[in-house]
């Protein structure tokens, strides 16, 4: 135990006196959050449209004044012709146009139907649908009102087929996802380079010589970053809270429970990098590019999985940050407990089981070569 | 159980084969206590994988060896507390100080905090760096490091230490007094098991043994194996046993 204590002081003192990495590792969650959390949003807030009317009629306009009623949109151009929206479009500086037909109202009364092109910058392809259903859904709203006193329900055609969840607010998916994402990189990465660092400075050898065992050098060398990461878990925590107002409604308890069968799982996949390697380079790309992208891309954090196609959906299954994930959001936002979680749990402890018997083991072959 | 016969170690028949390649083929040797035994051989020749074993980082294919009077293969552990061993990459912590290096290889070896700190008041007064007790090890000389990490690699007082080409890249003078620290180390008791690149240091050593292709080709005193093979240095011996064993 004294030499245990011995090591695990040691590998304090590494962290601590190597303070850019432990900045980077403590301003990063906070950071993230607040770039996720006002950049990166899902939300509408004045983007800026244009709008083509060649009817200018009463309906129009006041489809217009709903549209521009709440602060989503910001009327930037009042167009006069097609060929201007081209050119303002290339411009960037507007992010959707809409196109009013000619006679709409006309069209509306005698038809009962209407036509409206709308038109968004899909540079951005999910700012642009965001912005074609709000609109949709705008539009859709004043027919309703409209329709309530007549008795053949009138149309107007949109071109657009997207929905949109209303109730989505972007904290409450990137703060969970944001725990999963960073606990993946301060357990796997850090603990994959600090293992093959030993390894790199030649001292790996003074320590297997010494009378502490394998295990023990192992534990010793994950419990400063499973301490590390806990602390940058109620970082992201607190600050998703007070910031975003992203609850925890389920028991903290089980949250840190289940995040330390994560954090266990993702230290051993750190171990396992660096027993394939002895390079800390090789070590930080490979748990770049073998676990990070994984982790962003695969565990639903940024893309929903439902949305991807079924063979990588299967493979998803595979990521441990998947499970993770759907259980710290369970937690988080809806409050679940075990009793619904446990099928989830049982998957991410077997992964800890399976991953960290595959490292030990690979790690102790290693020491034989 | 521990035997004591007056030797630190004792090899016999050691083998070890990595699939169909025999990296040591069959060594037999003895080191009496208090010995400096220097391990020669090019590059490939063996030796790094002959003391791999002694240290128990490398489990044997065949053969018997003692090591502190235990059996590497049964009593690995108790084999691992009666050494000290320097690499020939450097084996100090860099980020740390001098204090904490000995306090973390101190602490390894279950050394009572009252031993290590005598250890290291010790250790900074013999080398006169009492005022750089706070300083990174990455801020010394090589040299220093160098006479630092054997002394901490000695810390625990173990019975025999195992020194990897302990002097690689620095000058002859600082190598003089890396030997001086052997040979003070000996004289209180502790076996050295030395390999080098070095001839000229193999003449500081109580006995060498030569190795090539796996095997000991020679072995006894520098100046015994001289005399046998009518050489006037070490390097010659070298030379002529890797050209094909004629004496």
């Amino acid at each position: 135990m004294k030499q245990f204590r011995a090591f695990v002081i040691k590998e304090f003192y590494h962290i601590l006196r190597d303070y850019r990495t432990l900045l980077i590792l403590l301003a990063m969650p906070p950071i993230l959050i607040l770039l996720f959390g006002y950049t990166i949003t899902n939300e509408i807030q004045d983007a800026k449209i244009a709008i083509l009317d060649y009817s200018k009629d009463a309906t129009t306009s006041s489809i217009k004044s709903k549209l521009l009623a709440g602060n989503y949109f910001k009327l930037e151009y009042e167009l006069n012709g097609l060929d201007e929206v081209e050119a303002i479009f290339r411009k960037g500086s507007i992010r959707e146009a809409i196109v009013f037909e000619s006679n709409f109202e006309e069209n509306l009364a005698k038809t009962g139907i209407a036509n409206i092109r709308i038109i968004a910058d899909a540079t951005d392809p999910n700012t642009a649908s965001t912005l074609l259903s709000y609109t949709s859904s705008i539009i859709k709203s004043y027919l309703d009102e409209i329709n309530e006193n007549v008795e053949m329900p009138y149309s107007i055609n949109t071109e657009i087929r997207m929905r949109y969840n209303e109730e989505l607010r972007g904290a409450y998916l990137f703060v969970p996802g944001l725990i999963t994402v960073i606990l993946m990189l301060v357990s796997a990465m850090m603990t994959s380079i600090s293992i093959t660092r030993e390894k790199e400075l030649g001292t790996m050898e003074s320590l297997l010589v010494s009378p502490m065992q394998p295990l023990q050098i192992i534990i010793a060398k994950m419990l400063p970053y499973l301490f590390l990461a806990i602390i940058d878990a109620v970082i992201i925590l607190i600050v998703g809270n007070a910031v975003f107002g992203v609850p925890v409604r389920g028991s903290v308890l089980l949250l840190m429970v289940e995040g330390i069968l994560f954090i266990i799982t993702a230290l051993s996949l750190g171990l396992l990098i660096s027993t394939i390697t002895s390079s800390q380079q090789v070590a930080l790309m490979m748990s770049l590019m073998g676990l990070m992208l994984p982790t962003i891309i695969l565990s639903g954090f940024i893309y929903p999985i439902s949305n991807m196609p079924q063979i990588i959906q299967w493979l998803t299954h595979l990521i441990p940050a998947k499970w993770f994930n759907l259980i710290i959001k369970s937690i988080m936002l809806k409050g679940a407990g075990l009793d619904i979680l446990w099928k989830e749990t049982l998957i991410l402890a077997g992964f800890a089981v399976f991953f960290i018997s595959l490292s030990l083991k690979k790690f102790n072959i290693r020491l034989q070569k | 159980m521990k035997k004591s016969n007056g030797y630190s170690i004792e090899v016999s028949n050691l083998t070890k084969k990595f699939g169909d390649f025999v990296a040591v083929d069959s060594i037999s040797f003895q080191v009496k206590k208090g010995e400096i035994f220097g391990f020669l051989g090019a590059n490939g020749a063996g030796k790094s994988t002959a003391m791999r074993m002694l240290c128990g980082l490398l489990s044997p294919t065949s053969g018997e060896a003692t090591v502190g009077g235990y059996d590497i293969f049964s009593e690995t552990e108790k084999v691992k507390r009666s050494i000290g061993y320097m690499s020939q990459k450097f084996s100090l912590y860099e980020d740390l100080t001098i204090g904490e290096n000995i306090e973390f290889y101190g602490g390894i070896y279950g050394l009572s905090k009252l031993q290590i700190k005598e250890k290291t008041e010790q250790l900074l007064e013999k080398f006169q760096l009492t005022e750089k007790r706070k300083s990174l090890i990455s801020s010394l000389p090589l040299g220093w490091k160098q006479k630092l990490a054997f002394s901490v690699a000695i810390v625990h007082n173990p019975e025999i230490v195992f020194l990897d080409e302990p002097t690689g890249g620095v000058d002859p003078i600082t190598r003089r007094q890396f030997w001086e620290l052997i040979y003070e180390a000996t004289n209180s008791g502790v076996t050295v098991f030395v390999t080098t690149h070095y001839m000229d240091e193999a003449e500081y050593c109580d006995r060498i043994s030569m190795m090539s292709e796996g095997k000991i080709m020679a072995i006894g005193s520098p100046r015994d194996l001289k005399s046998e093979y009518s050489s006037s240095n070490v390097d010659e011996i070298f030379v002529k046993i890797a050209r094909g064993g004629g004496k």
